[in-house]
C-alpha cells in the first residue's frame, strides 16, 4: 500500500514518526506552513521557518525514503497581526521555489477584515503562480466561515478546481462538494474527523476528489492516521484501487497542479549543509 | 492620578496578608521602586520591571499574578508600557497585564493585546484575555469568538466577565453556538455543558417586560 499524506507538519514530528510512517506505507507528504503554537512576531522567523520546509525537512524525509513538498503562505491566524504581514510582500519569491507545490494553509481563523485581504492576495498569488490552494475551514464557526471561503475563491482568479478545502466535516462536506473543490478531511484522535466518520462519508459522498490526511503537529495527533483510514476503507468493503486512489492519487492529481511534483525520493548524503540528522554526526 | 480604581486596594491588602514575611517586605520595596517614576525602554527596563519578571519567584506562583498587578498599579503603568511588558514577557506576565488593564487603562487601546492573547491556544492567557476589560471594549464579533475560543479550548465559560449582559439577546451568538452544537452532533460528539449554559444566556429580554 502506498500513501500520500497531503496535510502533516513534521517540523514538529521526531524521526521516530518518519520510521513508522515509512512502515506504514507513507511514501510521500506535503508539509503546509502553518502557525506554531508560540505567536511569531516578525517576518524573519517565518522566513527561517519557510526556508526550513524547503532545506531541512525535505533532507530528513529523504533519509526515510519519503519525499517531502511543502506548501506555503502567511496563515490567517498570524495574518491578524501587523507585525507579520510583511510576509505577504516576501512570498512571490518563495513561491517559485522547486518544492513549493501550492499556496497554504490560507483561509479564516476568526474571520476578520484582516483575513479577508490576506486570504484574498494570497488566492491572486495562487493564480498568478499557477499554484493550487489549500484553505483551511476554521476551527469555530466553520460552516458560516466555508461558505465566505467559496465567496472569496469565486471572486478571484484561481478556479474552484484548483482548491483544496480542508478540515471538512459532516456539515461542510456538502458544500464544498457542489462547489467543485477538493476535499480535504483531517483524521484527529479526539477532534476533527475519525477513522469511522471518515469511511462513513467515502460511502455517502465517494472517493472522488477526497484527500485525507493526518495533520499531525504539535498537538494531540497521529502521524499514522492515514493508514489507519485505509484499514478502515478496506473493512469497510472499499477496494484497494479506491484506497489507492484517496491516499495516493488524488492527493498527486491535486498537488500536482503545481507542475512541480517529484515522487523519485532523491538519494542524499547524510549532512545537510555540515548538520546530519545522526546524532554524534558532523 | 486620578485615585485608586476599584478593587486595587483590597487587592494589594489581600496580596500581602497572604504573604510571608520575606515576600511582603520584597513587595513593599518593589512597589515603591515602582511608584519612583522610572521607566524603561524597549533595550533597558527601569528596575521595579525586573522586579515585574521576578515576582514568581519572590512571592510564590499562587501570588505572582496579584503582585505584578500591585506593581503595575504602582508604576501607573501606561499602554505603551504595558504593550512592552506584555511582549517581552514570559505567559504569566502576560496574564498579569492582562488582568491588570481594567485597573489601568480606561480606553480601548490595550485590545491588541487581548486580540494577541485570544489568537494563542494557551488556556491560561485566552481565560486572562476575556476579563472584565474584554467586557467592557471587545467589539461583538471578536467577543463571540472569544466565546467560541473558549468552548473550544475548554476554558471553563465562567473566565467570561460580564458573559450574561453581553450574550442576552446576541442572535449572532446564539446562531453560532447553534451550528456548534450541530457540529459535535453530526461528529457523534457530545455538546459540551458550557454550550447550552451560554446559549440559553443568549434569550432575548422578555419583550413583555419591555412593553406599556
Amino acid at each position: 500500500m502506498r500513501i500520500f499524506d497531503p496535510h502533516i507538519h513534521m517540523t514538529s514530528r521526531t524521526t521516530d514518526d518518519y520510521e513508522a510512517m515509512y512502515a506504514a506505507g507513507v511514501r510521500a507528504i506535503v508539509e503546509p506552513s502553518f502557525w506554531l503554537g508560540q505567536p511569531r512576531t516578525s517576518p524573519a522567523s517565518f522566513f527561517d521557518y519557510f526556508d526550513a520546509l524547503l532545506g531541512w525537512e525535505p533532507f530528513r524525509a529523504a533519509q526515510y525514503g519519503i519525499a517531502h513538498h511543502c506548501t506555503l503562505a502567511l496563515n490567517p491566524k498570524e495574518a491578524n497581526d501587523p507585525r507579520c504581514t510583511p510576509v505577504l510582500d516576501a512570498l512571490p519569491r518563495y513561491l517559485v521555489k522547486d518544492n513549493v507545490v501550492a499556496v497554504g494553509e490560507i483561509g479564516y481563523d476568526s474571520m476578520t477584515p484582516a483575513e479577508d485581504t490576506a486570504l484574498a492576495a494570497q488566492l491572486q498569488l495562487a493564480a498568478t503562480h499557477e499554484l493550487p490552494a489549500l484553505v483551511h475551514t476554521p476551527h469555530r464557526d466553520k460552516l458560516a466561515g466555508l461558505h465566505r471561503t467559496l465567496d472569496v475563491v469565486r471572486e478571484s482568479d484561481l478556479p474552484l478546481d484548483h482548491v483544496l478545502i480542508d478540515h471538512l466535516n459532516e456539515t461542510t462536506v456538502k458544500a464544498a462538494k457542489d462547489a467543485g473543490c477538493w476535499l480535504g478531511f483531517s483524521v484527529y484522535p479526539d477532534t476533527k474527523m475519525d477513522e469511522e466518520r471518515m469511511v462513513a462519508i467515502l460511502s455517502e459522498y465517494g472517493p472522488e476528489q477526497v484527500l485525507v490526511n493526518s495533520a499531525a503537529d504539535w498537538g494531540r495527533s497521529d502521524p499514522l492516521k492515514t493508514r489507519k483510514v485505509a484499514d478502515a476503507m478496506l473493512k469497510a468493503g472499499f477496494t484497494e484501487d479506491d484506497v489507492d486512489r484517496v491516499l495516493w492519487r488524488n492527493p498527486v492529481a491535486f498537488y500536482g497542479l503545481s507542475g512541480r511534483l517529484v515522487l523519485d525520493v532523491p538519494g542524499t548524503d547524510a549532512t545537510h549543509e555540515g548538520n546530519s540528522i545522526l546524532r554524534g554526526g558532523a | 492620578m486620578t485615585g485608586t480604581p476599584p478593587g486595587i486596594g483590597a487587592l494589594r491588602a489581600r496580596t500581602e496578608a497572604a504573604l510571608g514575611e520575606a515576600a511582603r517586605a520584597w513587595l513593599d520595596k518593589a512597589a515603591t521602586e515602582a511608584a519612583s517614576g522610572d521607566t524603561g525602554n524597549q533595550q533597558t527596563p527601569a528596575p521595579w520591571e525586573l522586579r515585574f519578571a521576578e515576582a514568581g519567584r519572590r512571592c510564590g506562583t499562587e501570588h505572582a499574578d496579584d503582585a505584578r498587578i500591585v506593581l503595575l498599579h504602582a508604576a501607573r503603568a501606561d499602554t505603551p508600557t504595558l504593550t512592552r511588558l506584555y511582549e517581552q514577557g514570559a505567559a504569566a506576565e502576560r496574564r498579569a497585564v492582562l488582568a491588570a488593564l481594567p485597573h489601568l487603562v480606561p480606553g480601548p487601546d490595550a485590545l491588541p493585546l487581548v486580540e494577541d492573547a485570544l489568537r494563542t491556544n494557551d488556556t491560561r492567557l485566552v481565560a486572562a484575555a476575556v476579563g472584565p476589560y474584554a467586557a467592557e471594549h471587545l467589539p461583538p464579533h471578536h467577543w463571540r469568538h472569544a466565546v467560541l475560543k473558549c468552548l473550544f479550548t475548554g476554558v471553563p465559560v465562567d473566565a467570561v466577565a460580564g458573559l450574561a449582559a453581553r450574550a442576552r439577546g446576541d442572535a449572532e451568538l446564539a446562531r453560532m453556538l447553534g451550528d456548534y452544537a450541530h457540529e459535535r452532533t453530526a461528529a457523534g460528539r457530545a455538546v459540551p455543558d458550557d454550550l447550552r449554559r451560554v446559549l440559553a444566556l443568549t434569550t432575548p429580554p422578555n419583550p413583555e417586560a419591555e412593553e406599556s
